[in-house]
């Protein structure tokens, strides 16, 4: 941008590289805090998201009901949520955390669903005649048949949780978000530059390693794509 | 329940329904933001990925373009539109197209992919022509997966237009960051409760409408229920904000 403002104004580069070097610690400190708030919502997210998704898989009664109620939660706008909640829990972590398990669950639920419902039931049928149970069947051939479906809902919940995790920068969290945030509120874009593009690289570097994560796990999938 | 009183009497206060400040207002701001930048993204994209189905390359772009657009956090993208284009509602508008464009792009393409390549034969045989296929063949199968690109950028423009109450600019969002700067936490979740409200109107209607788009041959039978998990390649593109 050209500096069209006040006399004598110093114009703002994109990048001060002196800034990164000398703030070298409080970035690194956002970034751990990024990725621990990321890691908390999505395992939290997927101890709720099992139990859910088997009961909704299972059962047609509970189906419609948890999908709509996890539906809903997924359609509230993230500020909306998390400024909802302030009122009870406050400017703490666990507000950050109720907000963004809650946008994981349709991602993980609609997965492990959709996941289980693609065992063949041949399949299925072969386990039982084999004396398989339904625990048995259950842990050693629904749940490993659902495994990729399973862990591209993860992957897909990792990279949004990223994402979102820089709004509750605005209730004192955020991780790379506060970089972001301190930039708008200064008008210096160094901070807002460095978080965006950490917050983006992180996204990258967590959807690579879940795909690659994946490929070791389902070793199948892989000879099936090729064949 | 003092709290919740709080609320309701926010909610009874009349000055709090009038002026450029007021509820009615706000919303229409909120809505009109919101449904320009619908139109004018979707006016930019949906061309844009009919023409890639249509002609059947540079889907990894089209699929792929969600998946970055995803990886790019809303609040980071209106930040530096402000940078860029200073305050107000120029850098909104910008923000919110440039967050609609990806799952339009994605949903139109697959929604062209969707179509069986034995019918688009047919078609060709039956004597019509390049552009009665695209017109009467291929675009009605593809609308629902259209509409599903649609609906997925609105509800993702409505929740981000509340962002930019951020960078000084109205809409509903206005009540949150005012309630929290005040420490007027009725008003902060009344906002709250308004911005969720209208997500889930636009939801709920655009839903409707992605029904109501689905020719009467496609809509799915209670017996034949095709399920795809996100994340593959026929993902729809979910995004949250």
């Amino acid at each position: 941008m050209l500096a069209t403002g006040v006399v004598g104004a110093v114009e703002d580069p994109w990048i001060r590289w002196s800034w990164i070097s000398g703030h070298a610690d409080i970035i690194t400190a956002a970034l751990v805090q990024h990725i621990q708030l990321t890691l908390i919502a999505v395992v939290v997210g997927l101890v709720i998201a099992v139990p859910l998704g088997l009961v909704a898989w299972r059962s047609r009664v509970f189906r419609g009901p948890i999908f709509s109620l996890t539906g809903i939660l997924y359609t509230i706008p993230s500020l909306a949520l998390f400024s909802a909640l302030v009122p009870f829990t406050g400017f703490t972590i666990l507000t950050s955390e109720i907000g963004l398990v809650s946008y994981t669950l349709l991602i993980l639920i609609r997965n492990i669903v959709v996941g289980l419902n693609s065992v063949p039931d041949d399949v299925r049928e072969a386990a039982r005649g084999m004396g398989y149970r339904p625990l048995a069947e259950l842990v050693r051939i629904d749940l490993p048949l659902a495994t990729q479906a399973i862990l591209a809902g993860v992957r897909i919940a990792t990279v949004t949780t990223i994402g979102l995790v820089t709004v509750t920068a605005l209730i004192g969290e955020g991780g790379l978000g506060s970089l972001i945030y301190d930039g708008l509120l200064r008008d210096f874009k160094t901070p807002l530059v460095v978080g965006t593009v950490l917050s983006v690289a992180l996204a990258v570097v967590a959807d690579l390693s879940l795909a690659g994560a994946e490929r070791v796990i389902t070793p199948w999938s892989r000879a099936r794509a090729t064949t | 329940m003092n709290f919740a009183n709080q609320v309701l009497q926010w909610f009874l206060n009349g000055a709090h329904w009038q002026g450029d400040g007021g509820i009615p207002h706000r919303t229409f701001e909120h809505l009109a933001m919101s449904g320009a930048s619908v139109l004018t993204a979707a006016v930019i994209a949906l061309p844009v990925g009919i023409a890639i189905g249509h002609i059947g390359r540079g889907g990894i772009l089209a699929i792929n373009i969600s998946n970055i657009g995803r990886a790019i956090p809303s609040f980071a993208v209106l930040v530096i539109a402000v940078e860029l284009f200073g305050i107000g509602a120029l850098p909104a508008f910008i923000a919110l197209v440039a967050l609609a464009i990806p799952p339009m792009v994605t949903n139109s393409y697959i929604g062209m992919r969707e179509v069986d390549a034995d019918v688009r034969e047919a078609a060709r045989g039956m004597g019509m022509r390049e552009r009665a296929v695209l017109l009467r063949v291929e675009l009605p199968i593809a609308l629902p997966f259209i509409m599903a690109g649609i609906r997925t950028s609105a509800v993702n423009v409505v929740a981000t237009a509340t962002l930019a109450a951020l960078v000084a600019w109205g809409g509903l969002g206005r009540f949150i960051v005012d309630g929290f700067g005040l420490q007027d936490y009725p008003m902060m979740f009344a906002g709250a409760i308004m911005v969720a409200i209208l997500s889930l109107i636009v939801e709920f209607s655009l839903a409707g409408a992605q029904r109501l788009a689905t020719p009467a041959g496609l809509r799915p039978s209670k017996t034949v229920q095709k399920e795809e998990p996100l994340g593959t390649t026929r993902d729809t593109a979910m995004v949250a904000a």
